[in-house]
C-alpha cells in the first residue's frame, strides 16, 4: 500500500507530468488564461486519463500480450481513447446535462491531449500493475491540474499589470511562468523515486 | 512560369518560415521541449515527424474526398498511428540508444498537434502534390526548430555537440538548461525573437 501512495505523490510532485516531462502543453498554453476554464479542463482530463488507463491496461495485458500483437498497441490505445471520449460525451449529454455544459466543451479537445496517451504509454514502459496504473494516472492528472491552475492564477494577475513586451504576450509569457514553476518543482527532485 | 509566384513555393516558404509550426503556430510543443536536450535526439525526432508528415500527406490527400467528415479525426489518428509504429520499430532496430532516450515520446508523435493540424488545415483541402510540399516544409521547419534548441541546450547543458566535447575544460555544465525549466525559458525567448522579427501579433 505504501508504495502505491509514494507513486501517487511522486507522480504529482517529483515527476510532474507537465513540469518535468513537459506533456499536455497544447491545452496548457491555450487554456491557462482563466482559472475556471483551467480547472474545468483539468477535471475532465483527470476523469478521462484514469478511465482510459483503466481500460487500456486489461486490453494490453489480457488481449494484446497473449495474442502476441503488442506491435499494434499504439493504434489500439488511440482508438480506445477516441472511443471512450466519444462515449463519455454521449453518456453525459443523456444523463448529466448540467455536467455536460460545465466541462463538456473540453472533451473533444482531450483526444489530442498528449497526457492521456502518455499515461498509457508510461504504464507499458514501466510495467505497472493495475493498481499502480490507477494511482499513477490519478496522480499524474492531479499534478497536471496543479500546474495548469497555478499558471492560470499567475496569468490572471499578470493581465492586470499588462506591462509585458509585445512579442511575449500570449504563449511566450505562459512558458516563462511555467519555467519558473518548473524551477521550483526541481526542489522536490530526489525526494521520491519512481520505478 | 515564375517560381516565386507558384503555389508550391508559397506553401514551402509558409511552412519553413511564415507559418512556422513551432515558433509561429506554437504546435507540437510537448515533444519539441522535451526532446531538445540533445542534438541526436532532436534529429531522430525531427526525422520521425517529417517521415510521418509526408506519409500521412501521401495517404490522406488522395483519400480526402472518400473520408466521411464525421469520422475524419479518428481516421487521421489511425493513419498517423500506423506510421508512428514504423518509426518506433525503425528507431528500436537501428539506433536503440536513441530509442531508449526518447522513451514514450516516440509514441507521442501520434498526438503531436502538427500532424493533426496539417491534416485538418491542409491535406483535406489540397491536392496530393501540394500536400507533400507542405509536409516537407513543415517537417523541415519542425526539425530545424528542434535542432536550434537542442544545439543551444546541449552545448550549454552538457558541453558537447552531437556527443563531441566543444566547450573548454573549465566550462561548468549549466545543468538547468538541459532540464525542463531551461526548455521553457529558451522556447519563450525563441518565440519572442521570431515574433519580433516577423512582426506577428500574438493571438
Amino acid at each position: 500500500m505504501l508504495h502505491l501512495i509514494l507513486l501517487f505523490f511522486a507522480a504529482i510532485f517529483t515527476h510532474n507530468i507537465a513540469l518535468t516531462y513537459i506533456l499536455g502543453m497544447c491545452p496548457f498554453l491555450s487554456l491557462s488564461r482563466n482559472i475556471n476554464v483551467a480547472t474545468g479542463m483539468a477535471a475532465a482530463v483527470t476523469f478521462v486519463v484514469t478511465l482510459t488507463a483503466a481500460i487500456n491496461w486489461p486490453i494490453y495485458h489480457l488481449v494484446l500480450v497473449p495474442t502476441h500483437s503488442e506491435l499494434i498497441y499504439y493504434i489500439v490505445f488511440i482508438i480506445v481513447i477516441a472511443a471512450s471520449v466519444q462515449l463519455l460525451e454521449m453518456v453525459m449529454e443523456r444523463f448529466f446535462p448540467s455536467l455536460q455544459s460545465s466541462f463538456g466543451i473540453f472533451l473533444p479537445l482531450i483526444t489530442v491531449n498528449c497526457i492521456v496517451l502518455a499515461v498509457s504509454l508510461f504504464m507499458i514502459l514501466r510495467n505497472y500493475t493495475f493498481l499502480q496504473t490507477i494511482f499513477f494516472s490519478v496522480g499524474s492528472s492531479l499534478g497536471w491540474m496543479l500546474a495548469i491552475v497555478m499558471v492560470a492564477a499567475i496569468n490572471e494577475k499578470l493581465e492586470l499589470i499588462g506591462d509585458i513586451p509585445k512579442g511575449y504576450k500570449g504563449t511566450a509569457i505562459v512558458m516563462v511562468i511555467a519555467g519558473i514553476i518548473a524551477l521550483s518543482f526541481i526542489g522536490f527532485g530526489g525526494m521520491l523515486k519512481i520505478q | 512560369m515564375n517560381l516565386k509566384n507558384s503555389e508550391a513555393y508559397k506553401t514551402f516558404i509558409n511552412g519553413v518560415w511564415g507559418d512556422h509550426p513551432v515558433f509561429s503556430m506554437v504546435l507540437g510543443i510537448c515533444s519539441s521541449l522535451a526532446i531538445s536536450n540533445k542534438v541526436e535526439n532532436a534529429l531522430a525526432m525531427g526525422g520521425g515527424v517529417t517521415f510521418v508528415l509526408i506519409a500521412t500527406a501521401v495517404l490522406i490527400a488522395p483519400l480526402r474526398k472518400m473520408i466521411p467528415m464525421r469520422v475524419r479525426m479518428i481516421t487521421f489518428m489511425i493513419i498517423i498511428a500506423a506510421f508512428v509504429i514504423i518509426v518506433d520499430k525503425f528507431l528500436k532496430a537501428y539506433v536503440p540508444p536513441i530509442s531508449r532516450q526518447l522513451g514514450p515520446y516516440v509514441g507521442l508523435i501520434i498526438t503531436n498537434c502538427i500532424l493533426m493540424g496539417r491534416a485538418e488545415a491542409f491535406y483535406i483541402q489540397n491536392g496530393t502534390g501540394l500536400s507533400i510540399v507542405d509536409a516537407v516544409a513543415n517537417g523541415i521547419g519542425y526539425t530545424y526548430a528542434l535542432v536550434i534548441m537542442a544545439a543551444i541546450r546541449e552545448v550549454l547543458g552538457f558541453g558537447t555537440f552531437l556527443g563531441f566535447r566543444v566547450m573548454p575544460h573549465w566550462w561548468t555544465n549549466w545543468v538547468i538548461i538541459s532540464m525542463a525549466p531551461g526548455a521553457f525559458f529558451l522556447l519563450s525567448v525563441l518565440i519572442w525573437l521570431s515574433r519580433t522579427i516577423t512582426k506577428k501579433e500574438p493571438q
